[in-house]
């Protein structure tokens, strides 16, 4: 791995004008944007405006209407596609006869046929990759009985150990506490810098994702607005992508996003737009 | 010690060819449950383990109906039942838990229809119900041997094959698709060795109660040890020791009232896996709890 200093970012994803249509309804509507190398990207949106979709898009389980998303080759591998995925909600049932190192293990080669062969070349790299995540301490506890904190340090593993150029994470803070969050969002900030990874990680609350965001991917109604965290996150460029006034307060170092005209149908809806107040 | 000995097993029992049919058969059955079993139980498809047993009953009815061996049945139908159950379940477990219950409910009519044929139309199966209901492993004619020999392997070369695949789906469909897995082809797959493993144990101990064996040692086993390949291996041996110890019993049976009546393998197996489970219950291993080594 290999912390490297200021290597020049490269890219590698672009989406171009990618909609997405499905039965009938429009879920994404032209989202362009760039993922580059140890760049952090925060995918922020209220529920249903599309993340999922984005991410499904983007591993290739599901085709575009139209637009285009293209990885850049590798060069030093020749690898042209190369990408960890942490999903949303993974249920890991204590009855699993699996040890976190176990799981980090089927990150290798989970996708190959025929039975795993044992050596220490793999034993050594699973160990070094439950370090890199801080899981050594229940690297021999069943993943079910884990903690939700710990066991997302655990899927984050088995997504990285096969050196992915690309992470992507599926609200992997919706079920943790505050502390457990800024423990992961501090990790994977590290990541993304050590290994060079591009991390794209969705959620819905901005904020705990500040100390370590390079960009962010802002979602509403299906479109996209995308660039550094100042240049999006603020209130013209919002108000367009809502379409609709948008206020963005700064306050202690935090960021509210508000509706600006306080109607009473928008009050009743006003957790929905108002991000990252948690 | 002698007669220790045969306190443990009644004279005759290594020399009875049909003890050896059994004990081969009964092993073979019991160690591709084992295989089959911990995926069974890991993947949430007991039930469809369960489904395929009351297949299994419907297609070994209907091959004695046709003078064949029971087994060919098992297979047969048991291999239709689950590509059925595979092709019209979607992925959500609630498509897939209703697809089981509808190729349940109607293999059970079937299996209705043939063993009232079975029992009326011809004089020499009166015990062809039980045999195929509960079991008979001592009347299993060694000609059986190669084809029970073949479709073990069938079954553990399948789950050996995608052995990797199925553990990554087992955690996550959804990670297993990003990575590009056949999760549909992979399903099937598995379905198929879980038909011809609920085949195997239905004429080992019998359909309906074939079930114990495919999910009992599992169910163990996923109580005694956390590592996958540790889990299914200690399935095994947990199967193979209560098929033979009931295979034991049965034949020592024989000499155990003044009315040479002897007990059913069945009986014995079911009621050892019933047993085991209730213990390990009890001396659940420290190692699998949290903050165990």
């Amino acid at each position: 791995m290999g912390a490297t200093g200021n290597v020049e970012p490269r890219e590698i994803l672009r989406l171009d004008r990618v909609s997405v249509v499905l039965g009938g309804r429009q879920i994404l509507e032209e989202v362009g944007f760039a993922l580059r190398s140890g760049e952090f990207t925060g995918l922020i949106g209220t529920n249903g405006a599309g993340k999922t979709t984005l991410l499904r898009v983007i591993l290739g389980l599901l085709r575009p209407t139209s637009g285009t998303v293209v990885f850049a080759a590798d060069e030093r591998s020749r690898r042209t596609r190369s990408v960890g995925y942490v999903p949303q909600k993974v249920l890991l049932d204590p009855d699993m006869p699996m040890r976190a190192r176990d799981l980090v293990a089927l990150g290798l080669d989970g996708q190959r046929f025929g039975i795993p062969v044992r050596s220490r070349r793999r034993a050594a790299r699973v160990d070094e990759m439950l370090r890199a995540v801080d899981a050594e301490r229940f690297a021999d506890v069943r993943v079910g009985l884990l903690s939700g904190g710990e066991q997302q340090r655990v899927l984050i593993a088995h997504a990285l150990i096969s050196r992915p150029d690309l992470l992507l994470l599926d609200e992997p803070l919706a079920n943790l506490d505050l502390r457990s969050s800024l423990e992961i969002v501090t990790l994977l900030g590290r990541v993304a810098r050590e290994q060079q990874v591009s991390v794209l990680l969705s959620a819905h609350e901005l904020n705990p994702l500040l100390p370590v965001m390079d960009r962010v991917v802002y979602l509403a109604g299906g479109r996209a607005a995308s660039g550094t965290t100042d240049e999006v996150i603020q209130a013209d460029v919002l108000s367009r992508l809502y379409g609709q006034h948008v206020d963005v307060i700064r306050v202690h170092g935090r960021i509210l996003v508000v509706a600006g005209e306080a109607g009473s149908q928008l009050a009743s809806h006003a957790s929905d737009f108002v991000v990252g107040a948690g | 010690m002698d007669r220790f000995f045969t306190w443990i097993v009644a004279p005759g029992f290594f020399g009875s060819q049909p003890v050896q049919v059994a004990i081969v058969i009964g092993g073979l059955a019991a160690m591709v449950s084992g295989v089959v079993g911990v995926f069974t139980v890991i993947r949430g498809q007991s039930f469809g383990g369960h489904a395929l047993t009351d297949v299994a009953t419907a297609g070994g009815s209907g091959a004695v109906l046709f003078g064949l061996s029971p087994l060919f049945g098992f297979v047969g139908l048991g291999v239709v039942g689950a590509g059925v159950m595979e092709m019209i379940g979607v992925r959500r477990l609630r498509g897939r838990d209703l697809a089981t219950g509808v190729v349940l409910g109607a293999s059970t009519g079937l299996a209705a229809l043939f063993l009232y044929l079975d029992a009326t139309t011809s004089g020499t199966t009166a015990g062809a119900t039980q045999q195929i209901l509960f079991g008979s492993i001592f009347t299993v004619d060694s000609s059986m041997l190669p084809i029970v020999i073949g479709f073990g392997a069938v079954a553990m070369g399948i789950v050996a094959a995608v052995y990797r695949p199925l553990l990554l789906s087992s955690v996550s469909d959804d990670i297993a698709a990003a990575r590009g897995v056949p999760l549909r082809g992979i399903g099937l797959l598995f379905m198929l060795a879980l038909a011809v493993s609920v085949a195997l144990s239905a004429l080992t101990i019998g359909a309906i109660l074939s079930t114990a064996l495919l999910v009992g040692p599992a169910a163990i086993a996923l109580r005694l040890t956390s590592r996958p390949g540790v889990a299914i291996a200690l399935a095994c041996v947990i199967g193979v020791a209560v098929t033979w110890a009931g295979v034991l019993l049965a034949y020592d049976s024989y000499t155990w009232g003044s009315s040479r009546q002897g007990f059913p393998v069945s009986f014995f197996i079911v009621a050892l896996v019933f047993l085991l489970y209730v213990a390990s219950a009890v001396v659940r291993p420290r190692a699998l709890h949290r903050g165990g080594g």
